[in-house]
């Protein structure tokens, strides 16, 4: 699915990242807590959260994660957007709840990741 | 470490400043800029980037402050994470996954979860970690490359 058609299903206003919405992503992962991004979270997936602080763009950046969006109409601070320019990565805001945002787009085929404890 | 492998690596040292979130986290992106410049394959990329990173959190988060150190050899890539305490008084419990110590500020930086030396340990080919209440806490972690 592209980022592009994300934008599309959760009406996202896209924070930064414009030109890279023709970007494939082949799943999505939902979550709050960061250790868990990092133990669970491969690249081509999109991190839906409700964490808006720039620890979320720089775990990103350690997983090669280039697409975030942000839940329940949290707007992130200037310095979490700079660092997500810096990075190439793209940032959306829903107004959806993680949990209804992560509902419309499995329905729609983006599929989830397993909690596999091996790398 | 032997001889022959001092020779054929580059050092990197990065201090990690106690309870500094805005920065938290930088030491590991330059590490992780620096190993693709040097080419060394993703895979090891994104283990070096998980250890450091949760290593580096761990210092800011828990300690007195510390510093990252970095030898990058041909065949692995070692690490080493040091503190200036105040050390972990229960490490099995530490290594516990859930078990956390983190005050509340650092839960809503999505940190805190108990994860970090569970997550270290891990992507980590080798992994020690030395401490007692009130000395500093000593990470050594090795991470094979795929070369």
């Amino acid at each position: 699915m592209k980022i592009a058609q994300i934008k599309e299903l959760l009406d996202c206003e896209c924070i930064t990242g414009e030109e890279l919405l023709d970007l494939e992503i082949d799943a999505g992962f939902g979550s709050d807590l960061m250790s868990d991004v990092l133990a669970f979270m491969k690249e081509k997936t999109m991190l839906l959260t409700g964490l808006t602080n720039p620890q979320v763009i720089r775990t990103a950046e350690m997983l090669d994660i280039n697409a975030i969006t942000f839940v329940r109409g949290k707007r992130p601070s200037d310095e979490t957007i700079a660092l997500a320019k810096k990075n190439n990565i793209v940032l959306l805001l829903t107004k959806h709840t993680l949990y209804t945002a992560c509902g419309i787009l499995y329905m729609n085929g983006l599929k989830g990741l397993t909690a596999s404890r091996k790398e | 470490m032997q001889q022959k492998e001092k020779k054929n690596s580059i050092k990197l040292e990065f201090l990690v400043a106690k309870h500094d979130f805005s920065r938290a986290g930088e030491a590991s992106s330059n590490i992780k800029k620096i190993l693709r410049q040097l080419g060394v394959d993703s895979q090891t990329i994104r283990k070096v980037s998980i250890a450091t990173y949760e290593a580096e959190m761990n210092i800011a988060i828990h300690s007195e402050g510390g510093k990252l150190t970095v030898w990058i050899c041909p065949s692995h890539i070692k690490i080493i994470a040091e503190d200036k305490g105040p050390g972990i008084e229960d490490i099995d419990l530490a290594m516990q996954e859930g078990y956390s110590t983190a005050p509340n500020q650092v839960r809503e930086l999505g940190f805190g979860a108990g994860m970090g030396l569970p997550n270290i340990k891990r992507y980590c080919d080798k992994f020690t970690i030395q401490s007692k209440k009130g000395e500093p806490t000593i990470l050594d972690m090795l991470i094979y490359t795929n070369s």
